[in-house]
């Protein structure tokens, strides 16, 4: 007997099979069902992007070993308080998104929407400091390559000794691999917020079904989670006068 | 709450800018890594909710997803650490 | 257990199932059927299957005189590259989780498909973005690094394209990692009703812990690509000595994830292996819990071995040896396995259709394989024989007398349920034993090859004559295997349209994917099923006649 199975999953929860909210897809049971299996999955995949920038932190944690020095002076020449307002940037986002999670659980539409456009806000504001971060390197003419210079730049604590350019490089080239992963992950993030906000401007999250604010949330907080240990790594090398 | 452990992160963040101006020989990348960790810490069992998820599951991946992350660090530096025994 | 049919055969009008529910191509290449997306895969990597074999006759016969007459030194380089890097990343990772696994997880745990469909969908995709890069860059001229694509040679010296080679293999990991993705969010999420974690066949449990690999290794290679592409393209330096990189480092970061990419290719085959052995020794597998802990065992320890590829690379000599008793320990849940299985084998009921001869080869092949791993894990030994054909034979026992006997026995097994039809028992019996004694023939001497000394990746050994006789020996041998390759995908062929339709469950095995038809309707079954019987209920299957035993059908 071969008549279509779906109608057989819907009399499980005696319900006809219009009353179910259009987003259950038909290959689950019920909608907490979906919605455990969507969480699932992103808790999943930000593990995988664990091991992915674990990997990076693997190189820098080698070479600032190695060349401590080195990595210290390189470190001092990154601005400390423009790292130091981005973080602080991306903490009022995690806010923001967190809010945002609550609006869609109660149905606040307007707190939604508003909580959504702020944290993309906040995002841009991250990423345009961070463009002046990398503008200034470049100015200085600490971006590894051709025009790579790192002269007579004193290594902190140890007045006399100057710091060996070649392995100055070697920071600047994982600040720049590690800054620039988490930036290319804070583009992808403004990508999926966008469209967070157009549909919940369109009203398309409701109590019973607003998965996609939960899950670009973990995704936001992950991103944010990055963030709070590359800037100590990099920007907090060897401070002290 | 959520703006209690907002508070948290900021102050958390100042400290560890605060923490970082002074000579604590070879603690102070420790005390930075340590603040760095409560900080990611709070943001994950209170923002991404993992303090309350229903299933014992979340916690789990997190925990693998950290314990294979410090594996790779740590029998990688097994390497290099030792490199100079010999 | 014969496969003859006691009843005739009727040409029934053919029920609706999901290959003929919808024809054109669109609804094939935007469909979200797991099983669908299976096929998609299979034809995908038979394809590349040949491209790795066409290098792999390629490098035999470079090899069948001493001296290099058949190709020049760089083409033998980018010979013994492109097949390994096809055969490793396009044939061996995706074989058996994307099709095999793809087909029947949904199945074996009563769901109607996996959880994300069009992600699955997404995954070949990206695996066939990654193909075609892949095939782009062997067109252009290839990449002659071997597959192992070390730094400094690959990020400062070689002119080859490695930057879309490098490419390639990243887009298709992320299809792997997204496989592995769907299959534990299956896992966890959509078991049947009644389906415990103990009642899972045993082949989830391998699924679950290649998943977990997939999930956690991947990454790290694909984070290594991204920094040999930059330091090749922004001269960035992070490998490069004259910078102060350290080459080490490369090995460290490319092994975090090759090393348990090999589990990945053998995971999924053990468990193949145990549903064959349990079906055709008509019993419950040996210590279920053991053969399902070891799974996830072999997944976590294969993580913590990987610089037993550096022993003479330059670490330190303690983290050596840390190492190498971190891989004999690796060892023992394979070993655990095995013991299991033969227990399973004894006092049996055996039955020796061409399934459980693939399954007897992969016992046979697999152990050497394993045994050699551990020769290999021994410094002193790693030594003599790092680098040399030794090393050759042992991954090719573990990966094709073990990893393709494995997914030969798995599709033979499962095709009545794939196609619906049988194929032809006699061929498929010659096909395994030609199978099995062209490998043995390639690759044994090739343990003798590298025991007398004979370096890898060498396309000339005239300074050694003398080991011309066991290279001529591994090329016929290699030749002998390709027929034994070429017949099944001849006669699954043939039986597609001329093959006897098959039952529901021809061979009478136990797990839900046997209860659904042959072939099965796009969302696999009827009614949602309730489990109420353990796994493996074969004494129930064999027995439906006895009074008071109660019955799974």
């Amino acid at each position: 007997m071969h008549d279509s199975s779906t109608t057989v999953v819907h009399e499980r929860n005696g319900e006809a099979h219009a009353a179910h909210n259009p987003a259950l897809l038909h290959h689950f049971a019920e909608p907490q069902q979906q919605r455990d299996a969507a969480s699932l999955g992103m808790w999943v995949f930000l593990a995988t992007e664990v091991m992915f920038f674990g990997g990076l932190f693997c190189a820098y944690l080698v070479y600032r070993q190695w060349y401590f020095g080195d990595f210290a002076a390189a470190s001092k020449s990154i601005n400390m308080g423009l790292g130091a307002t981005n973080t602080a940037v991306l903490i009022c986002s995690s806010l923001t998104v967190v809010l945002a999670v609550w609006a869609a659980q109660t149905a606040r539409r307007s707190l939604l929407v508003g909580s959504l456009a702020l944290t993309m806000l906040l995002g841009l504001m991250f990423l345009g400091i961070k463009g002046i971060e990398y503008r200034d390197k470049f100015v200085e003419h600490h971006v590894p390559g051709a025009s790579f210079s790192f002269e007579n730049e004193p290594i902190p604590g140890h007045p006399g000794q100057y710091a060996n350019a070649r392995h100055a490089q070697m920071f600047f080239s994982l600040y720049f691999v590690m800054t620039g992963l988490h930036a290319l992950h804070m583009i992808i993030g403004l990508g999926i917020f966008l469209w967070l906000l157009i549909m919940a401007w369109k009203g398309r999250f409701t109590p019973e079904w607003h998965t996609p604010v939960e899950i670009g949330g973990l995704y936001w907080h992950f991103v944010d989670i990055v963030w709070i240990y590359l800037f100590p790594l990099l920007y907090l090398i060897d401070r002290h006068p | 709450m959520y703006f209690g452990v907002f508070f948290a992160l900021l102050v958390g963040t100042g400290l560890t800018v605060y923490a970082a101006t002074l000579d604590l020989g070879r603690y102070n990348a420790a005390v930075a890594l340590g603040i760095a960790t409560i900080k990611a810490t709070l943001v994950a069992l209170f923002f991404m909710h993992v303090w309350h998820a229903s299933e014992k599951l979340t916690k789990l991946v997190v925990i693998a997803a950290l314990f294979f992350l410090l594996l790779l660090l740590g029998l990688t530096m097994s390497d290099y650490a030792t490199r100079m025994w010999s | 257990m014969s496969m003859s049919m006691t009843t005739p055969i009727l040409q029934p009008v053919e029920r609706e199932n999901y290959l003929n529910k919808e024809y054109g191509v669109w609804s094939w290449l935007l469909t979200t059927d797991h099983k669908r997306i299976a096929l998609l895969y299979l034809i995908s990597i038979t394809f590349f299957f040949f491209i790795g074999g066409f290098f792999a006759l390629l490098i035999r016969l470079e090899l069948l005189t001493p001296v290099g007459d058949l190709v020049q030194a760089d083409t033998y380089n980018k010979l013994f590259t492109m097949h390994g890097m096809v055969m490793v990343f396009f044939f061996l990772i995706p074989s058996i989780p994307a099709v095999l696994g793809n087909f029947l997880v949904p199945m074996m745990i009563g769901a109607k498909d996996l959880a994300f469909p069009r992600i699955n969908l997404l995954s070949w995709y990206l695996y066939i973005i990654g193909g075609v890069m892949m095939l782009h860059c062997m067109l252009t001229g290839g990449v002659d690094t071997g597959w192992t694509f070390y730094a400094p040679f690959s990020t400062s010296f070689t002119n080859t394209n490695i930057i879309e080679a490098g490419l390639a293999i990243f887009v298709a990991g992320f299809s792997s990692i997204l496989t592995g993705l769907n299959f534990v969010v299956t896992i966890h999420r959509m078991r049947a009703p009644g389906m415990t974690w103990s009642r899972l066949p045993l082949f989830i449990w391998a699924h679950y812990a290649t998943s977990i690999i997939q999930l956690l290794g991947t990454p790290v290679i694909a984070v290594t690509i991204v920094l040999v592409a930059a330091e090749r393209a922004l001269h960035l330096g992070i490998f490069d000595p004259k910078l102060g990189g350290d080459p080490l480092l490369f090995q460290h970061l490319f092994w975090f994830y090759s090393h348990p990419a090999v589990y990945i290719m053998i995971l999924p085959s053990m468990g193949v292996i145990t549903e064959i052995i349990a079906c055709f020794s008509r019993k419950r597998i040996f210590g279920y819990h053991f053969v399902a802990f070891s799974s996830i065992a072999i997944a976590v320890f294969g993580f913590l071995v990987w610089a037993h590829h550096m022993f003479v690379a330059g670490i330190s000599v303690y983290s050596a040896l840390v190492f190498s008793f971190l891989s004999y320990a690796v060892a023992l849940p394979s070993a655990i396995k095995v013991f299991n299985w033969t227990a399973t084998l004894y006092k049996g009921s055996i039955h020796y259709d061409a399934p459980m001869l693939y399954a007897f080869g992969f016992l046979g092949l697999f152990t050497i394989g394993g045994l050699t791993g551990l020769f290999l894990a021994a410094l002193g030994i790693d030594v003599h024989v790092t680098d040399t054909y030794f090393v050759v034979a042992h991954f090719h026992y573990i990966m094709v007398g073990g990893a393709v006997m494995g997914y030969l026995g798995g599709m033979h097994f499962w095709w009545p349920k794939i196609s619906g039809r049988l194929y032809p028992e006699g061929w498929a019996r010659l096909a395994a034993l030609i199978v099995f004694i062209g490998f043995n023939l390639t690759f044994f001497p090739q343990f003798v090859l590298g025991y007398m000394g004979m370096p890898r990746r060498y396309y000339d050994y005239s300074h050694m004559p003398e080991f011309q006789v066991l290279n001529v020996l591994s090329t016929a041998g290699a030749t002998v295997l390709g027929v034994g390759y070429l017949l099944p995908m001849v006669y699954f062929l043939w039986s597609m349209r001329y093959g006897k339709p098959a039952s529901d469950n021809p061979w009478n095995a136990a797990g839900l994917e046997w209860k659904t038809a042959s072939p099965p309707t796009t969302f696999n079954f009827d009614a949602e099923p309730v489990v109420t019987w353990e796994a493996y209920n074969y004494e129930e299957l064999d027995a439906p006649h006895k009074e008071g035993v109660p019955v799974a059908r």
